[in-house]
């Protein structure tokens, strides 16, 4: 009798296991398979119903509504591509612009057609050239204790700081409402763009405001990485000699020394911590692996196989684990080792598998996949995630052109990446589940997208 | 018997100073006077020109010299010299040819100076010797097949004429460059070109080319060198490429 329910119980697991493993692998999955993802990004399967109010316009000075006008809309563009948040719609929102404590009435808020759980608001006034927000986040349900955020805000009258103040204010109410996490308004995206002729390194802030050449080169530029810590890009670039790993100083606005070793060296990569860098280097002969000081020096390699060897990404993390790309069975897979080079594991079972990425939380690969990729093949190049453990996998991105250089936001709520239609490429965000798809480019050819730490 | 013992050594004796005769007879304009002789021996001359006196790094020229009175006649630098005559030498520096005439009774020297210029430092011998057309017809590139980097059955061949050019055309450096059509990832074909250019590398150095004369670049995808999007475009920018590595 135990014998049996024993074997039940196993037989029941094994069923439930491979019904798992159908509905994972039976393309688009259900809504249900993706809780797996929607948990481990932080995105939360239960969304906040969150109302923004636009900002009372508190002073008669004429820069007032233009300032205003970027404010209320970076802020609601801020909140809503959050991923944590059920924004009410503008027409479902009283109508009303409530610029303190005193002016609002919460129960127009919590009451339908609102229904909002919280609602953000305040004013924005200009004086004698400065822009002054007074910004609040109440809960529109507890009319006795109802303030959770009230901030103040006072930077030069610019578009680029009403901006920027929205970024800020946004970001304070993410980090509240999102279990901790910090927002994501404040960081910026570094890429590659073609729009001045060569490819040269750019960089713009997270939602595509604020495009501008960070090198000018008048070389072929690829792969940029930003440091932990902001300070340094990393990037290849082709001269006369080779493509080499180049670095620039923020700090300083142009390139200092890195030491060069001869071959053809790709794609860099920060550890975590900011003190190594990964890159494929060919000085032995073959493009493999090789771990370096953030100087450069005291090169090693990790790998040691005939193929292209590329794309490293270390586990952000532990610091312990590198992800890469390699061809030593053929087509690339996307693989795994420990940061010594140890304990290789493949992740990808066929297809075409490039440009990994690890998400913040050590959890996920994303990178890109073309499972069915040959001469002829119909397969599109799509982005994918990938718990790291199970090896269980979800497409993100489908029917729309081909897809790569995916990279994670710091929060791991969001994935940049590069999307090529005909001969147009552009830089595109979604959230990690590879809902709220948006074209963060419109012109010129981008590509390359690498998201910043903070 | 004693008589036609002396009459053997005569005869030597007559052969030897003979032979001595003859011997000297190169060195001296005149014979000298059978037994010792007391009168008093002309002090030797020497004369010796270079023609031309101004040349360039291995021209040459021709030295006549002339000596009189003399028993000991050198040129620095080359060595004993016969009285008088004629020899050609190439200079690869300026050079003083100084002539000594030696005697008993003195001695006599003359110099030729002769002097060589420089000539300008050679820029490039490479497309002084093979120009890029010439270089285009006879090392031609190889091509490969999709996502692979190794030398096909026809790349083999293509190798084989290109290594015998670059083996009769000893200076020639070459870039060798990796390229991939536009499919794939670029990171990765980056990498894949790297491949294809050090697999026809290889190929040249074991068809005997030196690795010090080959330059290896990948361009993976990022210089494509037909811009159609059909397998005939993306086949020839499956290639690696050879070029003049000026």
């Amino acid at each position: 009798m135990k014998m049996t329910t024993l074997a039940k119980i196993r037989y029941l697991t094994c069923a439930s296991l491979l019904l798992l493993c159908f509905t994972v692998l039976a393309g688009p999955p259900p809504a249900t398979a993706q809780d797996w993802v929607k948990t481990g990004t932080n995105l939360g399967v239960e969304r906040i119903r969150l109302a923004l109010a636009d900002f009372k316009p508190a002073s008669p000075d004429p820069q007032t509504p233009a300032l205003k006008n970027t404010f209320d809309t970076t802020l609601y563009r801020d909140l809503s591509s959050a991923g944590i948040f059920d924004m009410v719609s503008k027409s479902m929102a009283p109508t009303v612009a409530p610029g303190s404590p005193q002016e609002i009435r919460l129960k127009q808020w919590s009451d339908a057609p609102a229904n909002a759980a919280m609602v953000a608001f305040g004013a924005i006034s200009v004086q004698s050239g400065r822009i002054v927000v007074y910004g609040w986040l109440f809960d529109a349900k507890n009319e006795q204790s109802p303030q959770v955020l009230g901030k103040q805000y006072n930077e030069a009258a610019t578009q680029d700081n009403a901006r920027l103040i929205a970024h800020r204010f946004a970001d304070e109410i993410i980090l509240r409402l999102g279990g901790g996490l910090n927002g994501i308004a404040e960081t910026k995206l570094y890429f590659v763009s073609s729009r001045t002729g060569a490819k040269e390194i750019w960089a713009m802030d997270y939602d595509g405001q604020g495009q501008h050449a960070i090198t000018h080169l008048g070389q072929i530029s690829l792969s940029p990485r930003i440091s932990p810590d902001n300070s340094r890009i990393a990037f290849a670039s082709l001269s006369r000699t080779g493509w080499a790993i180049r670095m620039y100083s923020m700090d300083l606005n142009r390139l200092i020394s890195w030491p060069s070793a001869g071959g053809t060296s790709l794609s860099p990569a920060w550890s975590g911590d900011g003190t190594k860098l990964a890159f494929s280097s060919s000085r032995s002969g073959d493009p493999e692996i090789w771990v370096a000081d953030a100087g450069g020096l005291n090169a090693r390699r990790l790998t040691n196989f005939r193929g292209p060897d590329v794309s490293p990404v270390w586990n952000p993390k532990t610091g312990s684990q590198i992800a890469w790309c390699s061809g030593r069975t053929g087509l690339p897979q996307i693989y795994i080792m420990d940061s010594d080079g140890g304990d290789i594991q493949r992740m990808t079972d066929g297809g075409y598998a490039t440009s990994p990425s690890w998400s913040p939380n050590g959890q996920f690969l994303s990178f890109a996949w073309d499972r069915k990729y040959g001469p002829g093949a119909p397969g599109g190049q799509d982005i994918y995630v990938m718990d790291v453990a199970s090896k269980r996998w979800l497409q993100l991105t489908h029917d729309a052109g081909r897809n790569d250089f995916p990279s994670w936001s710091p929060d791991g709520r969001h994935i940049v990446f590069e999307r090529v239609e005909g001969a147009q490429s552009e830089i595109w965000t979604m959230l990690a589940d590879g809902t709220d798809q948006r074209a963060l480019t419109q012109s010129g050819n981008n590509s390359m997208p690498n998201w910043s730490w903070k | 018997m004693i008589g036609k013992q002396l009459k053997y050594l005569a005869s030597l004796v007559f052969l030897a100073s003979l032979a001595l005769a003859v011997g000297c007879g190169k060195k001296k304009t005149e014979p000298p006077p059978p037994p010792p002789p007391p009168v008093v021996t002309p002090e030797p001359t020497a004369e010796i020109t270079a023609t031309p006196t101004v040349v360039t790094a291995g021209d040459k020229v021709v030295l006549a010299w002339r000596t009189t009175n003399a028993t000991d006649i050198s040129i620095e630098g080359i060595g004993a010299v016969s009285a008088e005559g004629t020899q050609t030498v190439n200079p690869t520096a300026s050079t003083n040819y100084h002539l000594v005439a030696r005697s008993t009774a003195g001695s006599a020297d003359a110099t030729a100076r002769v002097t060589v210029n420089t000539p300008a430092p050679v820029v490039s011998t490479n497309t002084d010797l093979v120009d890029e057309n010439t270089f285009h017809q006879n090392v031609q590139d190889v091509f490969f097949d999709y996502d692979s980097y190794d030398l096909r059955g026809d790349a083999q061949a293509t190798v084989s004429k290109d290594a015998s050019f670059l083996n009769a055309h000893s200076t020639v450096k070459v870039v060798v460059g990796g390229y991939c059509d536009e499919r794939g990832s670029t990171e990765y074909n980056l990498a894949l070109g790297e491949n294809r250019a050090n697999a026809a590398k290889q190929a040249l150095v074991t068809a005997g080319v030196s690795p010090d004369r080959l330059r290896v670049v990948s361009y993976g995808k990022e210089k494509q060198f037909c811009a159609g999007h059909d397998e005939s475009c993306w086949q020839q920018n499956r290639r690696g490429q050879f070029s003049l590595d000026k």
